[in-house]
């Protein structure tokens, strides 16, 4: 029986050794990931992100052990890829994320595995879209996407996942970081981790500030400490079809506030579902993944065709200040079409 | 471009709560560029092997202080070749006795580290024992 027939089948060793091919980028692993393909698109793809210590990993940990164990209807099977980042200077890495995933141990509908980015800079590796393919051809219902403690601009996840969880904790800014660009604008689903903390009501305002200016035609009021939405009747056409991140306060050590997030998951799973949104979002992941592939490969095939010898004698008048970078890059791809 | 890393699973089974020896050995693979994945405290054998599994190391360390090595290690080699990964090169680490460990290298184990131990001698054995090549450095 084919490797891939094995991880079909749900042997778990078998898709195991599939992860390590794809993620290593050998021919094996891609001949896999071809064959794995038209079995994948089903599952959940669910990002986790946020700053360092934010609670990330025990966050998930909850969750996967609520769709174990929910309250009502049949448990999902769950994977989980957890990145860590490696070395800049050795290229090694620890991966410690298992670490606060003890809960999950023991039981057969979980399967989690450690990345390191290998030097990849959105806050995944180069190989995550093709191990959580693979995990979705493998059949798990839901796939939890931890990326690495980002901070303000590792965005990649929001091109994978469906449903973009930003994590923060109290503390960590103050009202202007929450107007920045980048990672609080891929947010799905806010939520304000360690929320027994001191400052967490004052994160959770900023937060919510944040969300009245990307979203004025609401209005989110906190009344004794309770947030409210309170729809303001606008002019223009139908905007009820909007999304509007809810910001969710969770003690994930404590398991507090897990099932208000977990509904808020299916909340933003069924908003995706009823605008279309999943399958733009499917395109857009896919057309982006063909397009990187599509890069990486050009280069190679040019690196492959250019000489050395030549490619070090453009680099030196760069380093002379004889041409510039972009002056550099025109040369070298002139002198390639005429090889 | 194909990447081939060595990843180490470092676990402490049983009891004992001494995680600084696991640390510093982890924190020297990753130095020497390996994917160090750490468990943390308190591992039962199944945990292990279940994390190798998942994980699909190459090398599992395992750091024993308790005593308890001569039930712990024979069951984690146990589970391993159970879920056949019967190539996964198991090293123990910690306070072992002398006359333990020719019993511990009979069931499996490739070298037993005590306290002392020169890390980059760990890093040279697991390159040799996983790569089959000597390390120049080491």
């Amino acid at each position: 029986m084919s490797i891939v027939q094995q991880v079909l089948e749900g042997n778990r060793y078998a898709l195991s050794r599939v992860l390590t091919q794809i993620e290593n980028d050998t021919t094996e692993g891609r001949e896999a990931l071809a064959a794995l393909f038209p079995y994948t698109g089903k599952a959940h793809l669910i990002g986790v992100t946020g700053a360092p210590g934010t609670g990330k990993s025990s966050l998930v940990n909850r969750l996967a052990y609520f769709y174990r164990h929910p309250p009502e209807g049949e448990p999902k099977t769950v994977a989980i890829v957890a990145v860590d980042p490696s070395s800049p200077f050795t290229g090694g890495a620890i991966l410690g994320d298992r670490i606060r995933m003890r809960d999950l141990t023991g039981d057969r509908g979980v399967f989690i595995r450690s990345m390191a980015s290998r030097g990849a800079l959105g806050g995944l590796a180069r190989a995550t879209a093709g191990v959580v393919q693979a995990l979705d051809a493998a059949g798990f219902e839901v796939i939890f996407i931890e990326t690495v403690g980002a901070g303000q601009a590792e965005v990649d996840i929001a091109r994978l996942a469906h449903t973009t969880l930003v994590v923060e904790a109290p503390g960590l800014g103050d009202d202007v970081q929450a107007i920045k660009a980048g990672i609080l604008e891929i947010a799905d689903i806010l939520v304000v981790n360690k929320a027994d903390r001191p400052g967490a009501i004052s994160t959770e305002r900023a937060l919510i500030e944040m969300l009245k200016l990307a979203h004025p035609s609401r209005e989110m009021v906190s009344h004794h400490g309770q947030m409210m939405k309170v729809e303001i009747p606008a002019g223009g056409e139908n905007d009820s079809e909007e999304w509007v991140p809810p910001v969710i306060k969770t003690v994930a050590t404590e398991n507090k506030g897990i099932d208000e997030l977990a509904a808020a998951i299916a909340k933003h799973r069924e908003f995706l579902q009823k605008t279309g949104e999943w399958e733009a979002r499917d395109r857009l992941r896919l057309s982006t993944e063909v397009e990187d592939l599509l890069g990486e490969t050009l280069l190679r095939r040019w690196q492959k065709n250019m000489p050395e010898r030549k490619y070090r004698e453009v680099l030196e008048q760069v380093f002379a200040r004889r041409l510039a970078p972009a002056e550099a890059v025109e040369s070298l791809l002139s002198s390639a079409q005429g090889s | 471009m194909s990447e081939r890393r060595i990843r180490v699973l470092i676990a402490k089974p049983g009891l004992d709560g001494h995680d600084r020896g696991a640390k510093v050995v982890a924190r020297a693979l990753r130095d020497a560029g390996m994917e160090v994945i750490y468990t943390g405290l308190r591992q039962t054998p199944e945990m292990i092997a279940e994390a190798a599994l998942q994980e699909d190391v190459d090398v599992v360390g395992l750091s024993i202080l308790s005593g308890a090595h001569m039930a712990l290690v024979p069951r984690v080699i146990e589970l391993l070749r159970q879920n056949g990964q019967d190539h996964v090169k198991v090293f123990v680490g910690g306070i072992i006795p002398d006359e333990d460990v020719p019993a511990l290298k009979e069931m499996g184990v490739l070298e037993v580290y005590g306290p002392g131990t020169l890390t980059s001698d760990i890093v040279a054995d697991i390159r040799k024992a996983v790569l089959g090549e000597d390390d120049q450095s080491g």
